[in-house]
């Protein structure tokens, strides 16, 4: 046990899971706002692979890490697009086009990366995202290394975080998102656009999703390969639950995973490792998140409308 | 006053111009006209599906019509836009509310009265107005109250206060007193007087005499989507109102003297427990005999639900018997067992228990059955038979629809309770539970399913009627017991109780002290 109070007195290890959070968290915002407009969003898993993809291609292209990172955006927008045209004006079954979206989106990324890069054997490197410590903050003990020591990209997602607040619960626009999300007919009343707030959200909320997923290769692991993603997407819809619909306890959710995840890689190579299969630390973050979902989540927070198409006129 | 409210005070602020309106093959509105004066309150009265509902929504831009004109203030409002609606000053306030239960009851308010991407709600103004207006016309409601958690008639006031917020001048109530106690609906004609007085005029749509006689200053009857008749309110009355609506004079119940037969179901001092809310029962005896209508009055929520569910098979006594034919029903009381013993059942809600909305009239219509031949043979589904068998509800219990082919949730509540009906009856039942058997309905639909009841009577069945209506229980049934906490009072036969004598019964009095006690 001892060295498990070792492992969380460390800074580095705070530092590696806010680093771990960061996608979940950019994407968890992503499903998080298509969710409370009564969509729900299976495309993300793909999606973040795409966004992983294009994100990275752009840079290693030669353009900016920026420009990266706004391809990556309209690479998930356009995937979004698409889900929200298919599951809002069409009312198709949002659980099999979100499937579908996460196959194609998935094999287009691998099939674009096989087509672009026929003969390499090891995945080419690109620069990432370098630390961005914050003046002042960032000589804080524990703290300075673990939030004000990381990528521009960490910095975002937490942004996204308080974006996400405050436009669904302070702004005339985040009111009609959660409204059309609970009852579509309170807002169709109002004369607002049931359909376009919906495809506004999906889109939106996709793009976030294919932010998250070029975190991966811009910010943590500088190269694309295979089975990158590694079901994050499904981790991020799970948080979604989690936080009760809410951006804050999400936030929570997505931290609390990347400490799970951060205290498995440590436990590995601590003493203990050396006797217990390395396979069951890999499982831990997962059991003890459905343990967490068990024991915090409330459907309460769920959305009314959440998977259930609208169509005007109809009774 | 605005100037073009005192140019208005002359023409009417709303017509509505040979406004019709098709659902597939179902004409809902067939070229209804109709005018409206400013400070005045016209009652819209019709049975359910006549087509009132469907009028409203086509003003208020919800359905665009097929021919017809909308004009508010001597403006022709376009078709589809509720926006329109909203801004020529016409405030709906909708049978089944449109409010977001996760909001806040001033959230709800705000919704679509700031621009979408304003950069903020302006909250603390909105409160202050909102206050303001909940004090001028009587609404009370916590501006801070999420709406999951208000009762109806709160709920009620918030969509009221939602279109005086967006300065109403023409308020449209689709059945508001339907989901009211009677002190509610009170409280809400008050306010509507406030509302006329202010210079507001309303639309007051419902199929309930008494209230459309008593706040009304002018009444348009519809009937099959057409217009049946206007009159002033004090030129009318409620009988002459109730023939407009059905088209005829409304044939009362008759209940003739009759010998019962043999009981064919009976509860020997059964009791059960409280379960999911319902109030249990404490040694209730009750007999139900061949040809006999028993009614089984009471204020609801004491013990009326558990009675229901023993005797339709969804709860066995935990004490005492349940006699079938004289033999106790045993651990397999069951629905299938009840209906297998022939009991047929109207349930109360009949939208949870009676139907299943997304179902076609056909699937309902054999729900009960469909195991059974000649609906299944050798395991597969004859559906010829049980389009057939459904088409013959249809003509038999003048089921209002588009066809056997149209999902259950597209009919009104009459004709899904005709339906019902329809189906319990097909069965030649020998024991009819009927629970609340015409809440909810219009006049004509009434008086249709009490006479179906008294003919099933006459023919010899056992019906246990259950009903929170006193004038319902007194006019149908040949014995009465009360029910009060869970316990029944003797039977009384026809005629030898005053309602206040039943009413002391329902109070709690007259069960005797050690039941008090046992308490």
């Amino acid at each position: 046990m001892s060295a498990l109070a070792e492992i969380l007195m460390q800074a580095s290890f705070w530092a590696a899971a806010v680093r771990i959070a960061s996608p979940l968290i950019l994407a968890t915002m992503g499903e998080l706002i298509c969710e409370r407009a009564g969509v729900l969003n299976l495309g993300i898993e793909g999606i973040m692979v795409a966004g992983a993809f294009t994100g990275w291609f752009t840079v290693y292209l030669g353009f900016g890490l920026w420009t990266g990172v706004l391809v990556a955006l309209l690479t998930g927008m356009a995937f979004g697009l698409l889900h929200g045209t298919l599951v809002v004006p069409f009312g198709l079954s949002q659980h099999v086009v979100g499937l579908g979206i996460t196959l194609l989106a998935t094999s287009a990324a691998y099939f674009a990366y096989r087509v672009a890069l026929p003969e390499v054997t090891s995945p080419p490197r690109i620069v990432p995202f370098p630390p961005l410590p914050v003046p002042g903050l960032s000589r804080l003990p524990v703290l300075g290394e673990a939030l004000f020591s990381q990528t521009a990209l960490t910095y975002l997602a937490f942004a996204s975080v308080l974006a996400t607040s405050v436009v669904l619960f302070r702004t005339p626009l985040g009111l009609a998102l959660r409204a059309v999300g609970e009852n579509p007919a309170a807002v169709e009343a109002q004369g607002l656009p049931v359909i376009g707030l919906r495809m506004g959200a999906v889109v939106a909320g996709s793009g976030l999703m294919a932010v998250g997923g070029a975190f991966l290769t811009l910010s943590a692991f500088s190269s694309f390969f295979f089975e990158m993603v590694n079901g994050r997407g499904w981790i991020c819809i799970a948080l979604v639950v989690f936080g009760a619909w809410m951006p804050g306890k999400a936030l929570v959710g997505a931290l609390l995973f990347g400490a799970f995840d951060a205290l498995q890689i440590r436990l590995q190579q601590a003493p203990l490792g050396r006797e217990v299969p390395y396979q069951v630390f890999l499982m831990l973050p997962y059991i003890l998140s459905i343990l967490a979902l068990v024991l915090m989540s409330r459907r309460a927070g769920v959305p009314a409308a959440l998977m259930v198409p609208w169509r005007k006129g109809e009774r | 006053m605005t100037a073009g409210a005192a140019e208005a005070r002359d023409g009417p602020v709303l017509r509505l111009d040979g406004i019709t309106k098709r659902f597939g093959p179902l004409l809902a509105n067939d070229g209804i006209s109709l005018a409206l004066a400013r400070g005045e309150v016209v009652a819209l009265l019709g049975e359910n599906g006549a087509g009132k509902t469907t009028l409203m929504n086509v003003l208020f831009g919800h359905y665009t019509p097929d021919a017809g004109t909308v004009e508010v203030m001597g403006r022709a409002l376009p078709h589809g836009h509720p926006r329109a609606a909203i801004a020529a000053g016409v405030g709906m306030v909708h049978q089944h509310f449109t409010l977001a239960d996760n909001l806040t009851v001033l959230d709800n308010i705000l919704i679509g009265t700031v621009p979408l991407l304003a950069p903020r709600l302006g909250r603390a103004a909105a409160r202050a107005r909102v206050e303001a207006l909940s004090r001028d016309f009587g609404l009370a409601v916590h501006p801070d109250a999420r709406v999951g958690a208000l009762s109806v008639g709160e709920r009620q006031r918030v969509e009221i206060l939602k279109a005086l917020y967006r300065d109403a001048r023409i308020l449209i109530l689709d059945e508001p007193t339907a989901v009211l106690t009677p002190q509610e609906s009170e409280a809400l004609f008050a306010t509507l007087r406030r509302m006329v007085a202010d210079g507001l005029s309303v639309i007051f749509i419902s199929h309930k005499l008494a209230e459309v006689m008593a706040i009304a200053d002018r009444i348009v009857v519809l009937r099959q989507g057409r217009v049946a008749g206007e009159v002033a309110a004090r030129d009318t009355d409620r009988a002459r109102l109730a023939a407009m609506m059905v088209g005829a004079a409304v044939p009362e119940a008759r209940v003739a003297p009759r010998e019962a037969g043999a009981v064919l179901m009976a509860l020997e001092d059964v009791t059960a427990p409280a379960e999911g809310g319902r109030t249990g029962l404490r040694g209730v005896s009750l007999e139900l005999r061949a040809g006999r209508i028993t009614g089984i009055a009471g204020v609801s929520g004491n013990g009326q639900a558990t009675l229901a569910a023993l005797v339709g098979g969804l709860a066995r006594p935990a004490a005492g018997r349940l006699l079938l034919d004289g033999r106790a029903a045993g651990a397999d009381w069951s629905p299938r067992a009840a209906l297998a013993a022939g009991v047929a059942r109207i349930p109360e809600d009949r939208h949870g228990a009676g139907a299943v909305g997304d179902f076609t009239l056909t699937e309902n219509a054999v729900l009960e059955a469909y195991r059974d031949p000649p609906f299944s043979r050798r395991g597969w589904m004859d559906w010829r038979r049980a389009r057939a068998f459904a088409a013959g509800l249809i003509a038999d219990y003048d089921v209002r629809c588009p066809g056997p082919e149209a999902p259950m949730r597209l009919l009104s509540g009459g004709n899904m309770q005709k339906l019902i009906l329809g189906r319990a009856l097909a069965a030649r039942p020998r024991v009819i539970l009927a629970n609340q058997p015409v809440r909810g309905l219009d006049v004509g639909a009434i008086a249709y399913v009490q006479s179906r009841l008294v003919a099933a009577r006459d023919g010899g069945a056992a019906v246990l009627l259950i009903s929170e209506d006193l004038d319902e229980v007194m006019g149908l049934s040949d014995v009465i017991h009360v029910i009060s906490a869970g316990r029944l009072s003797p039977a009384f036969p026809r005629g030898t109780m005053t309602p206040a004598e039943l009413g002391l019964w329902m109070a709690g009095h007259g069960f005797g002290e050690e039941d008090a006690d046992a308490a």
